[in-house]
């Protein structure tokens, strides 16, 4: 059995405001496995990103922990690389730029760094548009851009907050499949959070549904596709594929009577 | 193919034909922008040659040109225009350089913006001219009471914009520096100062205006030189030509500053 990269043990938060204390995450505990690909769905509004932001290391939990095993046996805390929503590339920088952002900030802009870069940039067909504005990129490469941003800092979990959610059905189907092969290909942990179950079946091994605020983990469902290749675009047409989402249509609408 | 060339050619005529027009809408708007200005020249003229207006009140644009000639030769102008140059300057850059300070001080702070936001609001409605008397008394009579008169026209509503300003930058790209493991120092040199660049251009045209402003204000309470002096001078020794030569060499200065800001937004967003 692979060990978990990551363990959340009774995770709870509440959002505080002068009139009253909103639960957003109620008991929260799941594992994360090295090397595997999660996504969480749930209803809307659940308290999706809060949990991303607690892992992230942005807010504090109020109860509970959150053990990471690192596979070199340090006890750092792992290095995570987080994807919001929308790409906030920088128009003031150039797409070089802007994928260099992190290694800039973290003050690792070595030689060995900035290849790595330029070597994505390379593979996923942006490095012919490295000095031209995020502008003049389509919806697909920016997310693409911003996915090398991320991966620039060579994270060993990967946070993805809905990060297809901006682009259109086409483009998103195309990015999503895209974005899934080079996280696969560079080996990397990844959790997923979407509302697209269709999504979340043809990337995910396994898939965790959160119940309606206050969230709470409603079941897990391990993912087994029978698939000719690899590509998540074959996912959608394996014969589970229909069983699946069924059966998370209906946890999901349960949850919403 | 050949349907297909001739096609194209209509277009580039249709677009040749629009850049035309367009061209030409502004030629009109341009010229008759000179005309008014002709005319009203004219008019003042021929109406204070022909006594409708009494030109010792009213001056006329003859009068002026001779007055200009008068000053710039026997009083020095040069002078007096330069040292306003110089006061108005001084002030903007001051305000400037204080204005971003105190502006990232808050924006670092929100408790200390919270405590500091009365006394800024007060301050920045409080009708600066009030102060003037005060400074006098502080300062004496020269150029560091005129200069503190023209930063003192522009601090607080510059501070106020540049802070607004820092505090509309989206929050989620602050929230992307921290995923990438930055601090705030990184979010304010990565995120706000570069995407506050336009903003804090605009507060600059708006701020060099109100610096020539406080720079007036001040040279006509407490100055022996400037254009200030000269329009309080020329009013108590009834000479209108100098009065008005200075007010329409303010204009010219206030034009030409404004523009100067107009070049460095022009080639900032030429070369963003």
């Amino acid at each position: 059995m692979p060990e978990s990269l990551l363990q959340l043990k009774n995770i709870s938060y509440s959002y505080h405001s002068l009139q009253t204390e909103t639960p957003a995450l109620y008991q929260i505990s799941f594992h994360i496995d090295v090397g595997e690909f999660v996504a969480i769905v749930g209803p809307s509004g659940c308290g999706k990103s809060t949990l991303l932001s607690i892992i992230a290391g942005l807010l504090s939990p109020e109860e509970g922990t959150i053990v990471f095993h690192n596979p070199d046996g340090s006890l750092s805390y792992p290095k995570i690389g987080y994807m919001l929503q929308r790409d906030h590339l920088f128009e003031w920088r150039s797409v070089y730029q802007n994928a260099i952002l992190g290694l800039e900030i973290n003050k690792k802009l070595t030689q060995e760094n900035i290849d790595r870069v330029l070597t994505l940039m390379k593979d996923y067909d942006l490095y012919r548009f490295k000095d031209k504005k995020p502008s003049e990129l389509s919806g697909g490469m920016k997310q693409r851009a911003a996915l090398i941003r991320t991966l620039a800092l060579n994270p060993q979990l990967l946070l993805l907050d809905e990060p297809f959610s901006a682009l259109d059905y086409q483009t998103r189907l195309t990015v999503s499949a895209d974005i899934c092969n080079i996280i696969r290909k560079s080996g990397k942990t990844a959790l997923l959070i979407t509302h697209d179950l269709s999504e979340a079946i043809s990337l995910a091994d396994r898939v965790i549904i959160l119940s309606k605020r206050p969230a709470t983990v409603k079941c897990e469902v391990p993912i087994r596709l029978t698939l000719p290749d690899d590509s998540s675009l074959a996912a959608r047409n394996a014969p589970e594929f229909q069983y699946y989402f069924n059966l998370l249509w209906e946890a999901l609408s349960d949850e919403k009577k | 193919m050949k349907k297909n060339k001739t096609q194209m050619a209509a277009e580039l005529s249709r677009q040749e034909a629009y850049v035309k027009s367009r061209r030409q809408y502004k030629r009109r708007v341009f010229s008759m922008r000179i005309i008014i200005f002709i005319l009203f020249l004219l008019i003042w003229q021929f109406s204070s040659s022909a006594k409708l207006i009494d030109s010792f009140f009213f001056s006329s644009p003859i009068k002026i040109v001779l007055c200009f000639w008068e000053l710039f030769t026997k009083k020095s102008l040069l002078m007096h225009i330069g040292i306003t140059l110089f006061e108005t300057l001084i002030s903007f850059l001051l305000v400037f350089l204080v204005g971003m300070a105190a502006a990232t001080l808050l924006w670092y702070s929100s408790g200390f913006s919270e405590v500091a936001e009365p006394y800024l609001v007060i301050l920045n409605s409080l009708p600066k001219s009030a102060l003037a008397p005060l400074f006098i008394v502080w300062l004496g009579t020269g150029t560091t009471t005129i200069i503190v008169a023209g930063i003192s026209v522009a601090i607080f509503g510059s501070i106020i914009s540049l802070y607004t300003g820092f505090m509309q930058v989206d929050p989620e790209k602050i929230t992307l520096i921290y995923t990438l493991g930055g601090k705030k120092t990184d979010a304010f040199k990565k995120v706000v100062m570069p995407g506050s660049v336009p903003i804090i251009l605009s507060t600059m045209k708006v701020n060099i205006g109100l610096a020539l402003v406080g720079v007036v204000i001040g040279e006509f309470l407490a100055a022996r030189r400037g254009l200030g002096y000269l329009i309080i001078y020329g009013s108590q020794v009834f000479q209108m030509h100098m009065v008005i030569t200075s007010i329409i060499l303010l204009c010219i200065i206030a034009m030409g500053l404004y523009l100067l800001i107009q070049r460095i937004e022009r080639y900032y967003a030429s070369h963003l």
